[in-house]
């Protein structure tokens, strides 16, 4: 759980560079938010944590907060595993 | 680091450029003239399994890495732009279903991609929308079982040919992608002639008047056509538009060096006036450098890094107008014989300034690389 937070946390650093970004935070209310974002965010999750992100994943809601993030990887890894 | 082609790499590179030079070139300067694109063409690309390149296995396709993929477009490049764009329109498609579609649809399509049966096209692009792509007029409205589609699409490739659209709409006022077929009721296609470059893309504009289609058809979901659909499609797109650069201007370069030797001017070949190496040496090596970058961009896609995105921004943008110079100096080299259809530079020039134009104009990628360099350099 923390080591997830902590991955996440530095990779959406990269995008609130001057915003500590609290862990229930609404990140699509900060409005920084763009494709190239999301897109990205996609590929690191898939790479980082080792799962496939589909049509039935893309809830707005899975990716709003890091908390939000967070649950939606470990329900992804409970599913393959 | 290591840059070095595997075995197989190597044996697909080999394979491309024998298939590029006995099929693809030989009929590519009659396809530019007659705007028109053989049926033979996409029927040994078919057999070869080219259709599928980018398709898994599973579903019938070769499931290539993204490296030979590379090769694969960097080689049709070479031969003819509007084979390549062909390869990838309809891989955008393809991979868009791949990733976004249920598995019904995946089952459905993916086989008959592979095997060439069916051909993609993107349908981004409209009459009054282009680099603003989240301003797309039309619509899509939800009615009972079907979505109904209203609007126009305008230089889509192949869409003279293609059996199935990946076409871009605003559904609830969120940009949606959807895929409609040929057959669909209300769904018509208008050729479009005319063009300067890659002539041979059966380009169409595309008509949905009350386009009625099964609601199962949207891909991925309400409000991701841009963000998640349109963006994985064109990171694809860029990919193969920047390896096609490549093998364009490696195809000018070849045709330079060829005139330089031969053409006699002042009593000795042009090859031996400093002027003439000078450009010889810009092309190498801006050939090279853009080589690398899709090298580059091509490695960190295979491997999922989300920093292949950028990458493959920055390979796009300087592989197309590294096209266009080094297009340009080939024609230069060629003196008047490089104006004239008898020699393929001019055809070469034509087609150079396309890249410039699809999957995000060069201004568009000057707007996303500096923005990203803001963020992320200082
Ligand atoms: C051969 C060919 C094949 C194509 N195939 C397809 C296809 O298969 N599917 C599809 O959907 N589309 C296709 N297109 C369309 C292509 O994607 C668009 O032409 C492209 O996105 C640019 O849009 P536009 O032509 O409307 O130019 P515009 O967006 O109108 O731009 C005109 C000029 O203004 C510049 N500009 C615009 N906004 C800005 C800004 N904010 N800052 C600086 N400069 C700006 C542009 O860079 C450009 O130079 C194709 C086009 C061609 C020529």
């Amino acid at each position: 759980m923390e080591e997830k937070i902590i991955k996440i946390k530095a990779f959406l650093a990269k995008f609130f560079r001057k915003h500590e970004l609290q862990e229930d935070e609404d990140i699509f209310a900060l409005g920084f938010v763009n494709s190239l974002f999301a897109m990205q965010l996609v590929m690191f999750l898939e790479k980082e944590f080792g799962i496939v992100i589909d049509n039935k994943d893309l809830d707005l809601n899975n990716f709003r907060t890091i908390k939000a993030i967070v649950a939606f990887v470990d329900h992804k890894l409970n599913l393959a595993s | 680091m290591k840059i070095e082609f595997t075995p197989e790499q190597l044996k697909y590179k080999e394979e491309f450029r024998i298939f590029v030079d006995t099929v693809i070139i030989p009929e590519a300067d009659r396809n530019d003239r007659d705007e028109h694109m053989c049926t033979e063409i996409y029927k040994k690309m078919s057999e070869k399994g080219y259709m599928g390149s980018m398709i898994p296995r599973r579903y019938g396709g070769l499931e290539m890495d993204m490296i030979t993929l590379g090769l694969l477009n960097e080689e049709f490049g070479r031969g003819c732009s509007s084979a390549r764009s062909l390869l990838t329109v309809h891989g955008m498609v393809a991979l868009a279903i791949n990733k976004w579609c249920v598995q019904e649809q995946k089952d459905y399509w993916l086989p008959k991609m592979a095997s060439g049966k069916v051909i993609g096209a993107f349908g981004l692009t409209e009459p009054n929308v282009g680099s603003d792509a989240k301003s797309v007029e039309t619509t899509a409205v939800l009615d009972g079982d079907y979505y109904i589609l209203n609007g126009r699409k305008k230089w889509i490739t192949m869409g003279q040919i293609a059996d199935l659209f990946l076409i871009f709409a605003r559904c609830e006022d969120k940009l949606t992608a959807f895929l409609v077929e040929r057959k669909s009721p209300g769904f018509s296609t208008k050729p479009i002639n005319g063009l300067m470059g890659a002539r041979a893309s059966m380009i169409a504009e595309v008509i949905m008047e009350n386009c009625r289609i099964p609601k199962e058809n949207i891909v991925g979901a309400v409000g991701t056509g841009l963000s998640h659909v349109a963006m994985s499609s064109l990171d694809y797109g860029r990919y193969t538009v920047a390896c096609g650069c490549v093998g364009l201007a490696q195809a000018c370069l070849v045709e330079s060096l060829r005139y330089a030797r031969k053409r006699r001017q002042f009593g000795q070949a042009l090859r031996k006036n400093q002027l003439i190496q000078k450009i010889i040496t810009e092309m190498v090596v801006n050939i090279e450098a853009a080589r690398l970058l899709c090298l580059n961009a091509g490695y960190l896609k295979e491997i999922g890094d989300p920093d292949s995105i950028m990458a493959i921004w920055n390979a796009k943008y300087f592989a197309s107008k590294m096209a266009v110079q080094v297009a340009s100096d080939a024609v230069q080299i060629h003196g008047a014989n490089g104006c004239c259809r008898d020699y393929p530079v001019e055809r070469y020039y034509r087609d150079a300034k396309i890249n410039e134009i699809i999957e995000g104009t060069t201004q568009m990628h000057e707007v996303m690389i500096a923005t990203n360099a803001f963020r992320s350099y200082v």
